[in-house]
């Protein structure tokens, strides 16, 4: 069938003229944005120029103990001078370079918090590359940190889980404690969240981990409210002194606090203001 | 003539040189400075009595829940006032007898400190005379029956100490029984192996802990729950299976490396939960007990010196863990009969 001008403009007023008229234009528009708009395949190339990035890092920081491809070094023992990082994922090496713990400073029982050597953006490109080796958590996002959302019963729940999981090693107000051969729990009352998170998830060090599917996210955000619940409630006693309980409070108060009194004592005995005038 | 000028003789190894000439204090010399210090005694006195009222502000006006430089205010207030005021007045006594009370020396001689011969005399009779009229020496058979009634005073603290707690025996069993599921404490959710990864620890109770009864109410509750529950707590690590190296008949304890142990520490019982997952050692907070999981539970450091008992897990119809049966060995510190409990507990098997 052919449209004339004439035929065309015969059935302008048709019914279905308008919406017609609106259809084509929406196709029009949408065509010529599919036509001029950035490609979404950018976002994958930004991750693999990110993985570019991070591998180069990597082969200049860490590959001297983690090896080349991240697959680890092991001694002629069986140990190993740094362990295969592949499948730890983003959170771990968010953790470990974010605390700066990695790179280590020397061998020692323990990679001990320190002086944070990368920035926020050079952690992301090293996390993106140890992610692309093999999957691995992620780094946590708001439903692990967002503490301000935990209710009163949510903190609650998280003490419990705190006390049953963590205060063995942590101390109960989670001040760290001591481990065998110069091992130590480490005091975590000043971690970010996000990091407390990354520790539980993917286990540093000698600590266990905590799989999502034993303690949920929720779960992890009641313990870490729960864990700043602790921080900023007002310290009743004074001095906390990593709240090791009565009987370290005890030991100062006799020993330190009367002994202290003792040698006041036998100074205000000793001295006094005297004169030659008589 | 004085016991010193007699002292001070040629018989002497070193002449005596007496006594060093006074030497005034500030006040004794100037009556100025003398109101002066007595003024500021006064004055600390009186700020005491200022403290003291400022105590009971804070006791009125401060909120419990208030805070100063993150400390508690109303502690704060409280100690500051209250501790304030008797270091004052503390400071004030001692300003007044150092400073204004009387200053002078005084030389006390030293002497024998035994009494004189004749008390000795007089008191050593008294005993005597006492003695000799209890008739001690002629009526050996009270003194004996005495001694047999207070030693059996004895007796009754033994009973009353006794009730202090059970004496330990006849802990042969705990709540795990076979089939029974293996739960996270304090959620009480199911565990399938595929929940953990090498290196995870799970602290986790027998499913009774989370179970009611018929008309809803739980079966465990109050000391019975912590009772059973100091019984039969456990950990479930995951290792890979590769370094494990379990016992002649415990092979099939474990699944793909996930092993359970009991959470209780055959030295005296602390609940054990320090994990070290590289080098597969369980620390007792207590007494540095340590046990090797990878090891069928073995000691490796420490006062205990028994394996830390283990649970043989399986997996139910749908997949989670359980236990195939209860612990065979006893769960509990050492204690005396243990041996012979244990050997009842292997009859039983």
């Amino acid at each position: 069938m052919r449209f004339s001008v004439r035929k065309l403009s015969t059935r302008r007023r048709h019914r279905f003229a308008g919406p017609l008229v609106l259809l084509l234009g929406l196709v029009l528009a949408g065509g010529v944005y599919a036509a001029l708009a950035p490609s979404p395949a950018t976002a994958e190339q930004d991750t693999a120029r990110e993985v570019e990035a991070g591998r180069q890092l990597f082969e200049i920081g860490c590959a001297s103990c983690h090896g080349l491809n991240a697959e680890g070094i092991e001694t002629q023992r069986g140990g190993n001078f740094g362990p295969s990082l592949i499948g730890v994922g983003a959170a771990a090496v968010d953790f470990q370079v974010g605390t700066g713990r990695m790179p280590m400073a020397q061998t020692a029982p323990q990679a001990p918090r320190k002086k944070v050597a990368y920035d926020a953006e050079e952690i992301k490109q090293l996390a993106a590359f140890v992610a692309s080796l093999g999957p691995g958590p992620a780094i946590p996002g708001d439903d692990y940190t967002d503490i301000d959302s935990a209710s009163i019963e949510d903190v609650r729940e998280g003490g419990e889980i705190f006390r049953t999981n963590c205060t063995a090693c942590h101390n109960s107000v989670g001040a760290g404690g001591a481990m065998p051969n110069g091992k130590f729990a480490p005091d975590i009352r000043d971690v970010s969240p996000k990091h407390i998170a990354e520790a539980m998830i993917t286990g540093p060090q000698q600590m266990p981990g905590f799989s999502d599917d034993i303690i949920t996210p929720e779960e992890k955000r009641n313990v870490i409210a729960y864990v700043k619940t602790l921080k900023d409630s007002p310290s009743y006693g004074g001095l906390g002194g990593g709240s090791l309980g009565p009987v370290v409070d005890g030991v100062f108060a006799w020993f330190i606090g009367i002994g202290g009194l003792v040698v006041v004592a036998v100074w205000i005995g000793a001295h006094g203001t005297r004169v030659k005038k008589k | 003539m004085s016991d010193l000028e007699v002292r001070s003789g040629h018989d002497e190894p070193i002449p005596n040189p007496g006594l060093q000439e006074h030497q005034y204090r500030p006040q004794d010399v100037d009556p100025k400075q003398a109101r002066r210090t007595e003024r500021q005694i006064s004055a600390m006195f009186l700020v005491a009595a200022v403290l003291f009222v400022g105590f009971c502000a804070v006791y009125v006006f401060v909120d419990a829940d208030e805070t100063f430089l993150g400390w508690s205010a109303q502690n704060f207030g409280f100690g500051f006032t209250l501790g304030g005021a008797l270091l004052l007045i503390g400071i004030g006594i001692i300003q007044w007898a150092k400073k204004l009370m009387g200053d002078h020396e005084i030389v006390e001689m030293r002497h024998s400190a035994a009494s004189s011969a004749e008390d000795r005399t007089a008191v050593l009779a008294d005993i005597n005379a006492g003695l000799d009229e209890s008739g001690i020496g002629r009526r050996p058979m009270i003194v004996r029956s005495l001694g047999v009634a207070l030693g059996a005073l004895g007796l009754p603290a033994l009973f009353v100490l006794r009730d202090m707690g059970p004496l330990p025996y006849g802990h042969r069993n705990t709540v795990w029984k076979k089939g029974m599921r293996v739960v996270v404490d304090v959620t009480g959710e199911p565990i399938k192996p595929s929940d953990l990864r090498v290196g995870d620890l799970v602290n986790a109770e027998p499913a009774a802990f989370f179970e009611t009864d018929d008309e809803g109410k739980p079966l465990f509750h109050g000391t019975e729950l912590l009772q059973a529950k100091s019984k039969a707590a456990v950990i479930v690590v995951r290792m890979r299976p590769e370094s494990i190296r379990p016992a002649k008949g415990r092979e099939n304890w474990g699944i793909d490396g996930i092993l359970a142990y009991s959470k209780i520490c055959t030295h005296v019982g602390c609940p054990i939960s320090l994990w070290e997952q590289q080098t597969h050692h369980l620390l007792c907070p207590c007494h540095q007990s340590t046990f090797d999981l990878a090891d069928n539970g073995k000691v490796v450091f420490g006062p205990a010196h028994r394996p830390l008992p283990q649970l043989p897990l399986a997996l139910d119809s749908e997949g989670y863990l359980i236990a195939t049966r209860d612990f065979p060995e006893i769960v509990a510190p050492s204690y005396p009969r243990l041996a012979h409990d244990q050997k009842k507990l292997d009859e039983q098997a």
